[in-house]
């Protein structure tokens, strides 16, 4: 597999399919950024009871849909346009893919700030909060893992988050039997725990987009659709 | 079609010039990065069921080597196309196919050319005969200065195909049938084919090439000199006739040979350096030189 990272989006003959290139790239990322910042700052503000901050997260989301719409038509434009082959194809059909992944995201942070404005609302004690900040890190920095595997062609990378997931999923578990536990010993907590594990559910699904790009950016990388296949065999076939 | 001067009009009567006199600067530094390991093709380029064999193909012009040690089957009822870069040696190697290289006086061709199982360069092949089971459809139309009818029937009368006027008249009903082309010209089948149209005068080289019953049919860019709709009907041809026949086609449109073929063969400056499922080919191919040539990257 021909794998020459340095001239990914470069070097074609014609330096407009160059440019198209870099610029698919480049609002990708800058929408992947907004996506990981607004994860962080949905937390933060359901974690600090900051009303306020989740308002304005529930609002940026429509910037989010917006970047969502405009990289799919930019990707429609340059598949029209110049007919990519090889690796511009699967750099074009994955970015399109990836974006919804990316635009998922951004709908679990609104959803995240949502129950935070329920949440600060109430103001009682938080419980599972220490859950929330420790599969929200875990995750955040998955999602920042496979953008950067994403900006680096690091097929290797994305393996690894590939390979995190799992423990996303084993962390989720143990946090939901945690809230399961508060709400059998008092019942009152029962509404603010469902709304904390809504939380919880919401990060867990942002590391499985985050694993979705990383499984897209190995297709990119490499051409092997990794999709649906055990880690094992993912890995075997990133390593040939 | 017998003689190659007369009947090839533009740069296909070129023979194809040293690989080396390319000068754009981008593939000369490619060139310098990528080695080409002589006579080492990736993918898949053997068959089970060949029509073609081909090994250790060796073309030379003079000093010049255009084609260097290529070894592949084409197997039957396939459609392969040829792409690369101008020079790299698919159009010299597509000739060698039915010795349409006999008549440049300085090319040589060594190596192992076996249709069927019958070596193709042998010495006592009857090359007519050859060039009636493995047709040819050049780049630009290039029908005889007679009528319709006439351009069809040509082929079988001189190869005793049809004794009887009826049976040519059927040879040339079904060939032009096959070609798409009877329902546009049965009622004119008397004017002359130079008055068509260029899409349909390629569609009757093709009905011409069928009218003798080939095996194979090579085609050197039969769409660069038509627009998108009388290429569509000729690659609609294309697919309806690999049914019947071997197909093998040389094309600068990657979009076609993409759109058209089963297998495609990457050449460079000489070499085969790909062949691989058309499909994977144009998602992922295996070699560096296939990827930066499809994406536009130098060529």
């Amino acid at each position: 597999m021909p794998n020459r990272k340095d001239d990914m989006y470069g070097d074609h003959i014609s330096h407009q399919f160059n440019d198209d290139l870099s610029s698919l790239k480049n609002d990708f990322l800058k929408m992947g950024g907004l996506v990981e910042q607004q994860t962080i700052d949905a937390v933060n503000a359901l974690i600090d009871g900051d009303g306020q901050a989740a308002d304005e997260i529930r609002a940026r989301d429509k910037v989010v849909d917006k970047m969502e719409m405009d990289l799919d038509e930019e990707a429609i434009r340059l598949i029209a346009r110049r007919q990519p082959a090889a690796r511009d194809l699967r750099f074009v059909i994955s970015v399109i893919k990836m974006v919804a992944d990316l635009e998922r995201v951004g709908d679990e942070a609104k959803k995240i700030a949502k129950f935070g404005l329920t949440l600060a609302e109430e103001g009682q004690a938080p419980r599972g909060y220490v859950e929330v900040r420790h599969i929200a890190n875990h995750v955040t920095s998955m999602l920042h893992d496979a953008l950067d595997a994403f900006s680096r062609l690091d097929a290797e990378q994305a393996l690894r988050v590939m390979k995190e997931d799992k423990r996303v999923d084993e962390e989720y578990q143990a946090a939901a039997r945690t809230l399961l536990t508060f709400m059998m010993e008092d019942s009152r907590s029962i509404s603010r725990c469902m709304a904390v594990m809504w939380v919880l559910r919401a990060l867990e699904r942002v590391g499985d987009h985050a694993c979705n790009i990383a499984e897209n950016v190995i297709y990119m990388v490499e051409g092997e659709d990794v999709r649906h296949t055990p880690v094992e065999e993912a890995e075997k076939l990133v390593g040939r | 079609m017998n003689s190659i001067n007369s009947t090839i009009p533009g740069d296909a009567t070129m023979p194809e010039k040293a690989p080396l006199a390319v000068e754009d600067p981008v593939t000369e530094e490619r060139r310098e990065t990528v080695e080409i390991e002589e006579g080492k093709t990736v993918g898949i380029p053997f068959s089970d069921n060949p029509k073609f064999a081909l090994r250790n193909v060796e073309v030379s012009y003079g000093d010049t080597r255009a084609i260097r040690n290529i070894s592949l089957d084409i197997a039957r009822n396939e459609v392969i196309a040829f792409i690369g870069p101008s020079g790299c040696g698919k159009s010299t190697f597509l000739r060698c196919l039915n010795r349409m290289n006999d008549s440049i006086d300085t090319c040589r061709v060594k190596g192992s050319l076996m249709l069927d199982g019958d070596d193709i360069y042998d010495p006592r092949r009857d090359v007519v005969e050859l060039r009636a089971r493995v047709g040819m459809v050049f780049q630009k139309p290039n029908p005889f200065p007679k009528s319709i009818y006439e351009n069809v029937a040509y082929g079988p009368r001189i190869h005793g195909l049809a004794n009887r006027k009826s049976d040519l008249d059927e040879i040339v009903e079904s060939s032009l049938r096959k070609a798409g082309l009877w329902d546009e010209v049965k009622d004119r089948l008397d004017a002359t084919a130079t008055g068509m149209s260029g899409g349909q005068q390629q569609r009757l080289c093709i009905a011409r090439a069928i009218a003798v019953s080939p095996e194979v049919i090579l085609m050197d860019e039969p769409c660069s000199a038509l627009d998108p709709i009388a290429t569509a009907k000729v690659e609609e041809l294309i697919a309806e006739m690999s049914e019947s026949y071997t197909i093998v086609i040389v094309t600068h449109s990657m979009q076609q040979a993409a759109r058209v073929s089963h297998r495609t063969a990457y050449f460079h400056l000489g070499h085969l350096v790909e062949v691989n499922e058309t499909n994977k080919v144009f998602t992922a191919p295996e070699h560096e030189l296939t990827e930066s040539y499809i994406t536009g990257r130098f060529g």
